[in-house]
């Protein structure tokens, strides 16, 4: 897919956020929009899936390790067609098969319930590990968020990675540098973030803009070629990116936009298009 | 009964994952160092290359377990039931239980009989903390003929289970012919008018000492197995307390939230009748012998005889 085809559908899966959290009245868009690139990227570019057979043993599998922004990852698996986009307005509502927080349970294409922080590389490093028991060549993907990696089981997770060189297993941070109580480096500072996942026996690469395709690609297709132990990717992102006043703002963690906002908002992303 | 067999729990366990490892190569056992305490080490000797030390890291052992199970193995994580059920206890509701995965915690060290290592390490809460995770089973094997078909039984059963070992060397008491083990159901060991002893784990044993006891008192007691705290065999309850209109609950873990909770609720919501629980009144243990724990707890079988008498 062309870098121009790519922005146009991570377009749509901004909007797909917006439209989600702004109909449930709440929900997480700042981290499910800085995130648009990396989730659009890993469906349509990376991932070995099919969205008619969900359940296929030989697919690639994703582990949304920060739940919360779920509205990105429903956006995607909606515009990849494992179900309809109309059904996104029913994020958080009673009775919907969208909940608040990933449920495998619920939704085609989640691979893993996830929403309480720091679990969910310990799945993903379970799922490398069947993958080898099979004697299957399929790739588990699993994406942090950066104020999620203060949770010490991600680093127990981390360190197992590394001890049993999960070639198989790629761990992508989303670096936007915010959690709900401001900077990352001033709550409780997690950088240098390259530094701790090398020391845990990771290969690790830098995107300077995981905003951007191109060097998303580059990042990915490097992480392919890795062999013989685990690959981090972290991906230095915009928070709430793509809509100018959520842009940068830890208020936007977890908010839903008015009505007055969503339509801003929409119209910023109509004209983000060409 | 002084001169019975007596084994411990974990070993029956250890021994059974790993005849289920020959029949079945989709059991992948986890461990977070202590295979050789909760007798998997036997297990791993034989497959190593389907045995998972995890290191001291019980939170992530449990999602690994739980990603392990989204892709079709089944898997079995052993540990203390301290570090399973405590320490990782929101890793299971929500990696496991919530997504109703099809992961066996096995956890051994259960309850004051640990012994000399004291309170930090016996778990006296783990059936109040397990049962209350929507779908989970939680299983708790009285001896060792028990602990070997409730492994079985595990295995055939697809989904979230917790089953609760011991350390302590206790007596094999399953040995008619006509034992049956199934899920869910209990067992009326003994027959009896004045009141019904309901025990689980390694208290069933105790109890059976208990109405030999009162037996020689002049109470008729009849004697249950729960080998299965959840679900709870309802029928069997309901039915103790119509009979003889009086309960009394043992088990080796507090008296909060364990089998004398599960207990009251069917009987107060179905027939209420007097229920007296016994166990560890909402206190630590502490270091000791597990005999001698067991003694100064009041969860031996005079302990138990004694107890009863004085509440009857």
């Amino acid at each position: 897919m062309t870098t121009k085809e790519l922005q146009k559908i991570a377009n749509e899966v901004r909007k797909d956020i917006l439209t989600e959290t702004h109909a449930a009245k709440s929900g997480h868009p700042g981290g499910s929009l800085s995130a648009a690139e990396i989730f659009t990227y890993l469906y349509f570019e990376e991932m070995n899936i099919d969205p008619a057979n969900p359940e296929d043993p030989d697919r690639d599998r994703f582990v949304l390790s920060k739940g919360h922004t779920a509205p990105g990852l429903y956006g995607v698996l909606a515009e990849k067609g494992y179900f309809p986009k109309e059904a996104l307005v029913t994020l958080r509502h009673i009775g919907s098969f969208l909940q608040g927080h990933p449920a495998m349970q619920d939704t085609p294409g989640v691979d893993m319930s996830s929403g309480s922080l720091g679990q969910g590389l310990s799945a993903a490093c379970g799922m490398a590990m069947a993958a080898i028991f099979q004697n299957r060549s399929y790739r588990t993907y699993c994406l942090l968020g950066d104020g999620e990696i203060q949770e010490g089981q991600v680093w127990e997770a981390a360190m197992f990675a590394g001890a049993r060189k999960l070639d198989n297993l790629v761990a992508i941070v989303d670096n936007n540098d915010l959690q709900i109580d401001g900077r990352i480096g001033d709550v409780c500072s997690p950088y240098p973030i390259a530094a701790k996942f090398d020391a845990f026996g990771f290969y690790t690469i830098e995107v300077k803009d995981g905003n951007d395709f191109d060097q998303l690609r580059s990042a990915f297709e490097e992480a392919r070629k890795l062999k013989g132990k685990p690959t981090a990717i972290i991906c230095k992102t915009v928070k709430g990116k793509g809509v100018s006043f959520m842009e940068d703002q830890a208020g936007w963690h977890g908010k839903a936009p008015n009505d007055e906002q969503y339509a801003q908002a929409m119209a910023e992303l109509e004209r983000a298009v060409d | 009964m002084a001169d019975e067999i007596k084994i411990a729990t974990r070993e029956s366990y250890g021994k059974t994952i790993t005849e289920l490892g020959r029949e079945h190569d989709d059991i992948i056992v986890l461990d977070a160092d202590l295979a050789e305490a909760t007798k998997t080490a036997v297990f791993k000797k034989e497959f190593p290359e389907r045995h998972i030390d995890c290191g001291i890291a019980e939170a992530n052992m449990m999602g690994i377990a739980a990603g392990l199970a989204t892709a079709g193995m089944s898997p079995f994580a052993s540990t203390f039931a301290m570090f399973a059920s405590g320490r990782a206890f929101e890793q299971i509701r929500n990696s496991i239980g919530y997504p109703h995965l099809n992961v066996k915690i096995c956890a051994s060290h259960a309850g004051i009989t640990v012994g000399e290592d004291g309170a930090t390490h016996q778990c006296n809460e783990d059936i109040a903390l397990m049962r209350t995770i929507p779908g989970m089973l939680v299983v708790n094997p009285s001896d060792d003929i028990e602990a070997k078909a409730a492994t079985r039984a595990l295995y055939d059963y697809k989904g979230p289970a917790y089953m609760r070992l011991g350390r302590f060397a206790v007596p094999v008491i399953n040995t008619n012919d006509d034992y049956r083990f199934e899920l869910g159901k209990g067992i009326k060991l003994r027959e009896g008018k004045d009141l019904t002893i309901i025990a689980t784990g390694l208290e069933v044993s105790q109890s059976l000492i208990a109405a030999d006891i009162l037996k020689e008192n002049g109470i008729d007691a009849a004697v249950i197995n729960i080998h299965t705290i959840k679900p709870l065999d309802k029928e069997i309850v309901i039915n103790a307390a119509k009979d003889t209109g009086r309960i009394v609950t043992v088990e080796e873990h507090s008296v909060i939230g364990g089998l004398g909770s599960a207990v009251s609720d069917v009987i107060c919501e179905n027939c209420p009748v007097p229920v007296h629980k016994i166990g560890m009144q909402d206190r630590y243990g502490e270091s000791g012998p597990a005999a001698a724990l067991l003694e100064k707890f009041g969860l031996d079988g005079k302990g138990i005889a004694k107890n009863i008498l004085e509440w009857m």
